[in-house]
């Protein structure tokens, strides 16, 4: 180990937070840059499911929730772009891998919202596993990342909330307002769980990312924690998770659960999902039709700035 | 395909008055007014802030933190620049 590695581990150690400039193993800056990136852009295609239900929602209260909803995702995509640049790479770049489709995002956004109910499930279950995670790297080890997750979770507090307001209202309505509640649950559930990834066992990053303290809880425990919370909110709803093996298990004080369907897991992750090329071909296109935009505020910036040098 | 980026800023907010600007985040714009713009929108989207700077990163000059050790040096061994330093009697007050 040299001296400079000596550094960083100590400071790993310390519980200090690394800096952009400070010294870093290669292997950590990619992972961070790997991941960061991949979080990312899970933030601004996590932007188009949503997006769908905004001209329809049911109310104005409703619309200007959802509407306020979509536009922090993009708030979040770009902090998280800008603590992934301070590793050294550049935004576009890791726009180019996304659209060239060398880049993952969460795979839980290559599910469809058929129905308003599921607005309320993603609101309610898909932002509240991300909060789950996302609090946990409020202390990861490198600093601009830590603190993009605390400005983050800040605001990702009332997508849950109104998410979960959303399925109340269901929950309390008209038998088929509740059926519709149902099945958005039954359909959100189990790809919620995933969104914490593969299995201990099967995580090929997990133990390394310990270890450097970007990550601090296990796959397994992050799920078994929101399933902890989640049935109680549930059944408050009156609702039933679709899991015949979910059990309160007395020695463990965890709720026991059923195996997830791994094969659904990796086939999604592996772009056969319902809605991956969709997704991905969206994103495609919006960035392709705001080249003119990109271009023409650069021409005025450069016409602008010229001008003022003659004035002067 | 335009290969030109917008250039990088970095953002300052004073949360209420008789605070200090702190640095809040950094943001991609063609020039100062769209920096501006965009810092309000994405930083300030919950009464954040009362007042913005914005800086092209470009313009930031840092010191190099591997060397931070001999740069910081100079302040290391100087306790008497602290009030501690310097014992007074119990017995006196409001000093």
């Amino acid at each position: 180990m040299d001296a400079f590695e000596k550094v960083f581990e100590a400071k790993l150690e310390a519980e200090e937070k690394i800096e952009p400039k400070d010294w870093m193993p290669e292997k950590y800056r990619k992972t961070l840059i790997r991941q960061i990136s991949q979080h990312a852009h899970s933030e601004i295609v996590g932007m188009l499911p949503e997006g769908n239900w905004i001209t329809r929602a049911p109310s104005l209260r409703r619309k200007v929730a959802l509407l306020a909803k979509v536009q922090d995702e993009a708030g979040h995509g770009l902090y998280l772009y800008s603590a992934a640049e301070t590793l050294g790479v550049e935004r576009a770049t890791l726009l180019d891998q996304l659209h060239e489709g060398k880049a993952k995002y969460s795979s839980i956004f290559n599910y469809p919202t058929v129905s308003w109910a599921d607005i309320g499930a993603i609101g309610w279950l898909v932002d509240g596993a991300a909060i789950m995670n996302q609090v946990m790297l409020t202390r990861a080890s490198y600093g601009p990342y830590a603190r993009a997750m605390v400005r983050i979770c800040k605001e990702e507090s009332f997508h849950q909330r109104q998410g979960y307001e959303i399925m109340m209202t269901l929950s309390n309505g008209s038998e088929e307002q509740k059926a519709m509640a149902q099945d958005a649950l039954d359909r959100w559930w189990w790809p919620s769980l995933m969104m914490f990834g593969p299995s201990d066992k099967e995580s090929t990053h997990s133990a390394q990312s310990m270890a450097w303290k970007i990550k601090r809880k296990s796959n397994d425990d992050l799920r078994q924690q929101f399933v902890d919370v989640s049935v109680p909110q549930a059944e408050y709803l009156g609702l039933k998770i679709p899991d015949d093996k979910l059990k309160w298990n007395e020695e463990r004080g965890h709720y026991d659960f059923g195996e997830i369907d791994w094969d659904e897991f990796w086939n999604v992750i592996k772009g056969n999902g319902p809605c991956n090329e969709e997704r991905l071909a969206a994103r495609v296109k919006a960035h392709e039709e705001g080249e003119w935009v990109r271009d023409a505020a650069l021409a005025y910036a450069e016409k602008h700035s010229n001008k003022q040098k003659v004035e002067a | 395909m335009s290969n030109k980026n917008w250039p990088l800023w970095e953002v300052f907010i004073r949360s209420k008055s008789g605070l200090h600007h702190l640095h809040a985040g950094s943001l991609h714009a063609a020039d100062a007014d769209m920096a501006l713009a965009n810092a309000r929108d994405v930083y300030t989207r919950r009464n954040e802030g009362v007042s913005i700077w914005v800086v092209e990163s470009k313009n930031i000059v840092a010191n190099d933190p591997s060397k931070s050790e001999e740069f910081f040096e100079p302040a290391s061994d100087k306790v008497y620049r602290h009030p501690t330093f310097y014992e007074m009697p119990d017995e006196l007050s409001h000093i």
